[in-house]
């Protein structure tokens, strides 16, 4: 038998004991259903065991008080009542028999609740949400779901979705892990890197989809960020590999801006005239200090290079006192890791900044000109931003201009017009 | 000399026409082709949800969800395999040379849903 460490009921008023079973929810009950997903081998079952669990324990923990190991007894609960339910449909299914005896010869004989099992079955969960074999917004319904325990309401309304949607595309990731067989397992040490890369693109999709509030109800939105900001922490808490600790850090350093980015009205500031004095020291701070952490491996990756150019712009006083050259070598270290034109473009904006705008514009031409990012509203915006700077301004309004054509997002939008109507002055 | 018999549908009316059949129908043809000596091997296969597509291009295995929908490419060959989860499947497949230059579309076989699979053998042998 469990130890009661807290008085029963009489001894206890009853609000302090919800007050500790809703503490005891929110921390241990992903952790739970993460354990019971790998005892039942199925996550609709383990979910009902998980509800099923949490119902108990608020009849019982009044009268027998709470026990010493919640996590264990919630576990335990989970998965008896699992094979309660499982007894009952045997009645109906004779093939649910076996089932329900292998996991009562199961738990007796094997412990599940020593730290180590408890956050590989975390990992586990984690690794299995984010199944390359799952379409990748699946994959993040499920992360959100299942390991971040959001409802489905919560999720659909941060991605203005319908709610039955969404309800069915996590019906539909369960359905081919069931069917198409998806293990529940910690990949190998070669699969690692690959699958690895797939957590943490889910983790940051989601940061980015609470970050740029570009549409929808803001509030909403920053949860979606302090999410992918948890994700990223037990990530670096279960698997601390060098490209966890940089998206953290990039995570962190971008979240330090937050207030500084917009004005009260939801305008875009842009970095250089962001009001530093804003910025957030503390998530600086750690941001900062993970990067190193993530360099000195010499296994890092984009993340961690694009968290350092963060940080480089995130230590800088001012926009002009920026160690521009800093930040151009690391653009070149990043462009040959992840050749992509969205990259080669913001390098080409860093040489402008050391180099002067014509230089720059040279190297946004020379993009466009290999076919590349000529409906990507940024490149046009940066060429009318370049030209504006060289006092060319008849090619600034023609550049401001098709950035407009393009753009989608209200915020963004304002932001091209005013740099337009600035221009005109 | 093989053949190779492919079995297309669509799969939201595969079971729900008048005409379609019932799993019982297909497994005693299945064992009638069986007894003949001429059977090699014939799986019914899950719903297109649970297919998955590998590729590998310049050694880099890319797995996606979903079938293999390219039109202008032929089915070339297939493996059977007996693999224990999804993860080892994928790994056969990104092994398929194949799979550098086309792509190799994982489906999980689908057990037919028959209700005493020895009596409805004797009948079709009979």
């Amino acid at each position: 038998m469990h130890e009661c460490r807290w008085p029963p009921m009489n001894e206890m008023n009853s609000l302090e004991l919800h007050a500790r079973v809703d503490a005891i929810y929110r921390n241990e009950s992903r952790r739970v259903l993460a354990t019971l997903i790998r005892l039942l081998g199925d996550f609709e079952l383990a979910e009902e065991a998980l509800h099923d669990a949490f119902a108990a324990a608020v009849t019982q923990w009044p009268r027998e008080g709470i026990p010493d190991n919640p996590r264990a007894w919630l576990v335990s609960a989970g998965r008896f009542k699992a094979i309660d339910s499982l007894r009952r449909q045997t009645r109906f299914d004779a093939s649910v028999t076996e089932l329900a005896r292998q996991l009562e010869i199961e738990s007796t004989t094997v412990s599940d609740w020593d730290e180590e099992s408890v956050a590989d079955d975390h990992l586990r969960l984690i690794f299995t949400c984010c199944h390359p074999a799952l379409p990748p917004d699946a994959q993040v319904a499920l992360t959100l779901r299942e390991v971040c325990g959001l409802t489905t309401e919560e999720i659909a309304r941060a991605f203005l979705t319908r709610a039955s949607t969404l309800a069915q595309r996590i019906v539909r990731a369960k359905a081919k892990i069931r069917d198409a067989r998806i293990p529940y397992q910690l990949p190998s040490t070669e699969e690692l890197p690959e699958r690895l890369d797939a957590v943490l693109r889910v983790i940051y999709l989601v940061f980015n989809e609470g970050y740029s509030a570009s549409f929808g109800d803001s509030v909403t939105r920053a949860d979606l960020s302090s999410e992918s900001i948890r994700l990223g922490r037990l990530m670096n808490e279960l698997l601390p590999e060098p490209e966890a600790i940089g998206l953290l850090a990039l995570m962190l350093l971008h979240e330090s801006r937050r207030t500084a980015r917009t004005t009260p009205e939801g305008d875009i500031i842009l970095l250089d005239e962001q009001d530093r004095t804003q910025w957030r020291q503390e998530l600086i701070e750690e941001g900062s200090s993970l990067v190193e952490r993530a360099l000195r491996s010499r296994r890092f990756g984009p993340y961690t290079l694009q968290a350092a150019i963060a940080a480089v712009h995130a230590e800088a006083p001012s926009a002009e006192a920026t160690d521009w050259e800093q930040i151009v070598g690391l653009y070149d270290v990043l462009l040959r890791v992840e050749p992509s034109p969205v990259i080669a473009l913001n390098r080409a904006v860093a040489i402008a900044m050391r180099d002067g705008p014509q230089a720059g514009l040279e190297l946004i031409e020379a993009i466009l000109s290999r076919g590349e990012l000529r409906d990507y509203h940024p490149t046009h915006a940066a060429r009318g931003e370049l030209y504006r700077r060289l006092g060319r301004f008849a090619e600034a309004s023609d550049a401001f201009q098709q950035a407009l054509e393009l753009v989608q997002q209200g915020p963004e939008r304002r932001f091209i017009e005013q740099r337009l109507a600035k221009l005109c002055l | 000399m093989k053949y190779l018999c492919l079995v297309y549908s669509d799969e939201s009316t595969l079971h729900t026409l008048p005409d379609s059949p019932e799993d019982s129908e297909c497994l005693a043809y299945a064992e009638k082709v069986q007894a003949s000596g001429r059977m090699i091997a014939a799986e019914a296969l899950q719903s297109v949800h649970t297919a998955t597509t590998v590729r590998v291009r310049n050694g880099e295995t890319s797995i996606t969800d979903g079938p293999f929908a390219e039109t202008k490419e032929q089915l070339a060959g297939f493996y059977l395999v007996d693999a224990e989860d999804l993860n080892e499947a994928l790994r056969i497949a990104e092994g398929i040379p194949a799979a550098r230059v086309g792509s190799v579309e994982v489906r999980p076989v689908r057990e037919l849903q028959v209700e005493s699979p020895s009596v409805q053998a004797q009948e079709s042998h009979a």
